[in-house]
Formats: structure tokens, C-alpha cells, sequence
């Protein structure tokens, strides 16, 4: 019997091995399989805004539903965006297609699609930027990398910008500094302006708007968490929590994402927020009106960045505060450092942030008047106003993930680690080049953290699981630390998947664990209610 | 012994089997597994890598043991191509590349003795066996996938769920 004469396994199984199509990327039209792409936003969500085109649609349907003249309105958009953001256009020419951005982006490192490329990722809008803004490429067309703003275009802008979680990790590695998710942002814009859009951004911004906060609870509601989380703190520490709310002439403001308020571990970590302020004697407040660090314009467009943001400044001004204290947030903290002075501001009704415990003044935050809760808390922790037993977190083997905005954008790298080394006693990084600047995106940033697209989100994920299992098997690590709330929970569905033994958690759950609080009871339970460490029973 | 060659032939009947793996990726994706050595830049890469050496020494060691290590290596792989763009059976269409790898790899001379041919059959019937159990793995992997979608929409609101019930005298444990 002639070995060689037997049909190859795969072609008994006819099996498609998904070889790679015989056409340029141009023309792959993008496949939209169920688990990788977003829904779209509802009908209802749009008209609260008075966005455009609201109505109800599917991208598996062929009829997407759009204005008839939607390529005039989009390329309509581009030229005024060209016009107005010098960086767009600049992104728009100057890249020379190194490949240097290529392999950097974690959702192509998970999927192998080249689609996913931050370069490739680019060129969607930059061959429409040819063919339609460029000489040369209105006189060479497909030869001078131009290309037809047609339907399947569209479709593809869609499906690969609402791929992109704006992490920035690729725009590290540039030579030029093209910022790829400046790019997405101005493709997203783009898209909204036809109505194209999904609705786990659409929601919380139509709540946000209405509401002050991502899931629309009223003023009563987020009281009655909060109290809720002070009852469970007394349960704990024997302590009733000072809970002052909407307090005007306090101090401090204090803002951070409501997704901390409402779904778990983010709650252990806002009542850390409750415990270190109480011991503290901060003369601070919670707001209902701006109960909301987190800003889902970002993913939206410039313009809702400002319309939703603005409430930070308006609260501080009606209620009379010195300065503004932020929490845990991550995308938050991009728009308040890099966006909200220029489009809110100035602030010049408040005062230049001075921590009343320590006297130091944040000189960085002289602008905005927003200090983060890590600088905050260094702070105190550099200056010994802490009494802290570390060994109350002896169960917790911690790793840190650095969340790509406040790390990237805003370079807080330093400081949460100076807070963790401080509060845990067994601390591990994870390898160089998947952290601070370099660090990995969770997957579900920038609005694609819905459980539709739970199937990309896994593949983005899959490089940052990849690290932490290293140190996992390493060092048995079991509590993935993070100063985020997307994160938070984005981070929990990751170790779901690819790394079971492990927790996520935030920062400041551990610091009110670890913090000694004057009149305290014997502690037995962390925030979770789980037991601590063996020494503290026999304490 | 059919085993002694394949044995001396083991680098190269590797590198063309997962050389055929990295191929069921669109080919900028397979180029840069193929190429990028650094585990944490290129885990996809890694753990097919990684994974088809310990698979390969299973195949034609003859234990009959599935060692936990061999599961965790063949779990690295089909976790991942259970979440990328495939169909379940491309998904697992990895497992026998292997037997094209190993059929490519023997010289013709050797295809009509009976007695090689027998033992090649076994080795097959290995990898078969594998292909059996990955297929447990996918299907572990799939359901995990929908349970945690379930788990997102219920801990969305979780507490505000639980702090309703305790308001309004309803249960609320879950």
C-alpha cells in the first residue's frame, strides 16, 4: 500500500484551514461572527443625545440602515477633522509603514487577524484619506494606496474600530509618535456621525447624561449604596463611617467610577476609599451629581467628552470645594489629565490641590485641580500618616497590572506600586515588557467590555493572561491588582478564562485592610468577609 | 523501527507540524508566531510551540497516561484557537496536521513494509486519541465562554439587586 496515495486528514474532514484569501486586504470584506463584535447602539439611547440616524439595526444585516448621502456626511466629517486636529492629518501622512507598531497590539497577538494591526488598523481611513484629500491619490487611485469610501468600507471601519480599546500600547513603539488610538477616536466620530455606534458606549453616555453616572441611578439609589457599603464596613471594623454627601464648603470633592458603587470587587475597593477618608478626619464629599469618574464620550467623540465631563467642575463650583480627589479610574483619569482643563476649564475657582494631612502641594495637578487617590495616598504613606499591618494581606500574593491609561497616558507608575509594596508583603511583577509603559491592555477597554464581544475580548486578553500565569507558576500569585474599573471588571471574565486560581482586586481593598483605624474591633474578615490570615486569629 | 526514525527525525517533524499550524493563521498573523521568540511578546506562538513538543513525545512514547502536564500543554493550545476566528473543527484541525507531518516525513522506501505501516497506524490512532480528548477541552472552554457571559450581566448589578431584596423582605442570596 502506497502511503503517499492516502487523502490527507484534511481533506477527509474537509476541513477549511482558513488559508489566506487570494485578495489584497482591500477588498476582505469584514465578517461579522457572533462572540467578536459589539451590539449596536439602541434607537432610544441616540434621541436622548440628539445624535444621528437613531433607529434600530444589526451589523449582520445587509441593510445597515444609513443616510442615502452617508458618504458625503462621512467624508464631510474628515475634511473638518482634518482641518481642525493637526494630529489627525499628521497621523494621516507621515506614517512610512516600518512595521514597528505591527506586532504590539494585543488583539493581534491574540487573533493572527492583520486587520488588527495598529499600521493595518490605520490604513482603513488612511487609503480613503488618499483617495479623497491626497493628489496623489486622487491621480494614482489603488497604486498610490487610495481606495473607494464603498459600504464594505464602512462595514470595516465598524467592525475593526470598535476592535481597538485605545490602549496605546502600539503608539510606544513608533517612531514618529502616531498615536493609533487618536486614529480610532477619529474613526469612531466618524462612524457616529451615520449613527453607527454600540450601545455599551451609547448607554451609559445617554445615562451619564440624563443621570450623572453610566447605569442611571438616581441621587436616592447611589445614597443608599453607599450607605449600604458603610453598614457592611461597621459589620467588619465596628466602625460607623463618616459618609458626607453632597456637603457644601467641604474641601475635597471626591469623584471615581461608579461601576466601584455597584458590582463586586470594585465595591471592596470603594469602601477602601470610605475607611482611609473616615480615618483620616477628611473633610471631603461624595457627590450625586457628579457621581461619575468614568467617561464614555471618550469612545464617542470629542465633543461628548466635554458634554460629559463638564459636571465634574459644575459640582465642585456649586458646592464650594478647594480641590477635586479622584479614585481608582482609568480611562477616567486620562480625560481629566490630558482633556479637561482645555475643554472645561479654567478652573480657576479652585485652589491648587494642598493634601490637609500632610501639606504637600501636588504641583502636577496645578492645572486641573484633580489629584489621583495614588499620589493622594503615597502621599500619606511616604509621610507616615498611616498606621498600616501589611500582614493582614498575608494571604494575598499580588501581582499589578498597570491599567494602560493612568500608566501610559498619564505615566502613574510609581506611585501604586509605592502604595502596594506598602500594604502586601508578597508583591511580584510580572515580566518587564507586559508592564508600565509596555503594559497590556485587559481586552475590554474603550467600551468593548460587554459580554456580546466576550470571544475578542478573550484574544486581547490572552497576552496579558499569558504574563500573569508566568507569575502564577512562578511565584503562585492569586490576587491580580489594578487601579481601574473597567479593569476591575474586564480583568475578572481573563482569569475566568485563562487564569481560574486567581482574584482581581483594587488598591485601596487592600490598604483599608491593612490600615489599623483608630477604634477598630479585632479584625477576624478582610472587605470580603473571607478570614484573615492564620497569625491574625491567633492574635 | 518505524518509532527510531520518526525519534531521529523528532526537529524536523516538529518544525513542519506546527509550520503547518502557524499556516491555518491569515499569513501576516502565522508569519509573526512563527518568528517572534519571546514568549510574552508572542504567547500564541509559545504555546503552540511548547505544546507540540510535549504532544509529539507523548504521541510516540507510548505511555498511555495523560499526564496532568500533557493536559495542561494541550489545554494552552486549544483554549486559545477555541476563542480565535475558527470553526470548532478548525479549531482542532492542529491535532492532525501532526499525521501529515509524520506521513510527509517517512521515506518511501519504508511506506510498503507492512510491519512500519502497523506502527504507524498506532501512532495515528494516538493522535486520534488526543483529538478526543481536546475536543472535551474545546467544549470545557466553549461553556466557560457563555457561563461567564451569564456571570457579567448578573455581577453587573449584583448589589443592587441584593440591596433591594434586603430592603423589600425578598430572598437574596444567589
Amino acid at each position: 500500500m502506497d502511503l503517499h496515495d492516502l487523502p490527507k486528514p484534511q481533506d477527509l474532514m474537509n476541513i477549511n484551514l482558513n488559508k489566506p484569501p487570494e485578495t489584497g486586504w482591500m477588498d476582505n470584506p469584514a465578517v461579522f461572527r457572533d462572540g467578536t463584535y459589539s451590539y449596536p447602539a439602541a434607537g432610544k439611547n441616540l434621541k436622548r443625545l440628539g445624535m444621528p440616524n437613531p433607529r434600530e439595526w444589526a451589523p449582520t444585516d445587509q441593510d445597515w440602515k444609513l443616510p442615502d448621502n452617508w458618504q458625503e456626511i462621512i467624508l464631510k466629517g474628515m475634511k473638518e477633522r482634518l482641518e481642525k486636529y493637526r494630529s489627525f492629518r499628521l497621523f494621516m501622512d507621515i506614517c512610512v509603514r516600518c512595521g514597528a507598531c505591527a506586532d504590539k497590539c494585543h488583539f493581534f497577538i491574540g487573533s493572527g487577524d492583520p486587520k488588527n494591526m495598529p499600521v493595518l488598523r490605520a490604513e482603513l481611513i488612511r487609503s480613503v484619506y488618499r483617495n479623497d484629500f491626497t493628489l496623489l491619490g486622487k491621480m494614482l487611485g489603488r497604486f498610490g494606496g487610495g481606495r473607494e469610501l464603498t459600504i464594505d468600507v464602512l462595514k470595516e471601519w465598524f467592525y475593526y474600530f470598535f476592535q481597538c480599546t485605545e490602549c496605546r500600547r502600539c503608539s510606544v513603539f513608533c517612531p514618529y509618535g502616531i498615536d493609533t488610538a487618536e486614529v480610532t477616536m477619529i474613526g469612531r466620530e466618524l462612524l457616529n456621525l451615520v449613527g453607527l455606534n454600540i450601545n455599551w458606549v451609547m448607554e451609559p453616555v445617554a445615562n451619564c447624561y440624563r443621570f450623572g453616572n453610566h447605569l442611571g441611578i438616581p441621587p436616592h439609589g447611589l445614597i443608599d449604596m453607599w450607605e449600604f457599603m458603610a453598614d457592611d464596613i461597621e459589620d467588619i471594623t465596628g466602625i460607623k463611617v463618616n459618609l458626607p454627601i453632597n456637603k457644601k464648603g467641604a474641601e475635597i470633592l471626591f469623584v471615581t467610577p461608579s461601576g466601584d458603587y455597584f458590582a463586586d470587587p470594585g465595591t471592596y475597593t470603594c469602601m477602601g476609599y470610605m475607611m482611609l477618608f473616615h480615618e483620616l478626619g477628611l473633610d471631603y464629599t461624595w457627590s450625586t451629581y457628579a457621581s461619575e469618574g468614568g467617561n464614555f464620550g471618550l469612545f464617542t467623540s470629542h465633543e461628548m467628552i466635554k458634554r460629559l465631563n463638564a459636571k465634574i467642575y459644575a459640582e465642585a463650583k456649586r458646592l464650594g470645594v478647594k480641590w477635586i480627589l479622584g479614585g481608582e479610574c482609568g480611562h477616567m483619569w486620562r480625560v481629566v489629565h490630558q482633556y479637561m482643563e482645555t475643554m472645561n476649564g479654567p478652573a480657576d475657582f479652585l485652589e491648587e490641590p494642598v493634601s490637609p494631612i500632610t501639606g504637600t502641594k501636588f504641583e502636577n495637578a496645578k492645572q486641573t485641580k484633580m489629584v489621583h487617590i495614588t499620589e493622594f495616598t503615597s502621599d500619606l504613606i511616604k509621610n507616615g500618616k498611616l498606621k498600616l499591618d501589611p500582614s493582614r494581606n498575608d494571604k494575598v500574593i499580588a501581582t499589578y497590572h498597570d491599567s494602560c491609561n493612568p500608566a501610559r497616558a498619564a505615566g502613574l507608575l510609581e506611585e501604586p506600586r509605592y502604595v502596594i509594596k506598602n500594604v502586601v508583603n508578597n508583591f511580584y511583577e510580572m515580566p518587564e515588557n507586559t508592564i508600565r509603559e509596555q503594559t497590556f491592555c485587559c481586552g475590554g477597554g474603550a467600551g468593548l467590555g460587554n459580554d456580546e464581544n466576550i470571544e475578542m475580548r478573550m484574544r486581547g486578553a490572552f497576552p496579558r493572561a499569558s504574563a500573569l500565569n508566568h507569575v502564577v507558576a512562578k511565584h503562585d500569585v492569586n490576587r491580580l491588582l489594578c487601579m481601574c474599573a473597567i479593569d476591575r471588571a474586564t480583568l475578572t471574565a481573563l482569569t475566568h478564562y485563562w487564569a481560574p486560581d486567581v482574584m482581581v482586586g483594587g488598591i485601596h481593598e487592600l490598604v483599608a485592610n491593612a490600615l489599623i483605624m483608630n477604634g477598630e474591633k479585632d479584625r477576624t474578615v478582610d472587605l470580603r468577609g473571607e478570614p484573615l490570615g492564620d497569625e491574625e486569629e491567633d492574635e | 523501527m518505524l518509532v527510531d526514525f520518526i525519534l531521529e527525525n523528532k526537529r524536523t517533524i516538529i518544525k513542519n507540524w506546527t509550520d503547518l499550524t502557524f499556516d491555518t493563521y491569515p499569513p501576516e498573523g502565522g508569519s509573526f508566531m512563527r518568528k517572534q521568540k519571546d514568549p510574552f511578546a508572542n504567547p500564541v506562538g509559545a504555546a503552540i510551540v511548547n505544546g507540540a513538543e510535549a504532544l509529539f513525545d507523548w504521541v510516540v512514547g507510548g505511555s498511555k497516561d495523560y499526564s496532568p502536564d500533557l493536559i495542561r500543554r494541550l489545554d494552552d493550545i486549544v483554549r486559545i484557537r477555541a476563542v480565535q476566528q475558527f470553526s470548532a473543527s478548525d479549531s482542532l484541525s492542529f491535532l492532525f496536521l501532526l499525521k501529515r507531518s509524520l506521513r510527509e516525513s517517512i521515506p518511501e522506501n519504508m511506506m510498503n513494509d507492512r510491519h512500519l505501516f502497523s506502527e504507524l497506524l498506532k501512532l495515528e490512532s494516538r493522535i486520534d486519541s488526543l483529538a478526543l480528548t481536546s475536543f472535551d477541552i474545546y467544549m470545557k472552554c466553549r461553556e466557560k465562554l457563555f457561563e461567564m457571559r451569564a456571570m457579567e450581566i448578573r455581577n453587573r448589578t449584583s448589589r443592587i439587586l441584593e440591596r433591594a431584596c434586603m430592603k423589600y423582605g425578598a430572598p437574596h442570596d444567589w
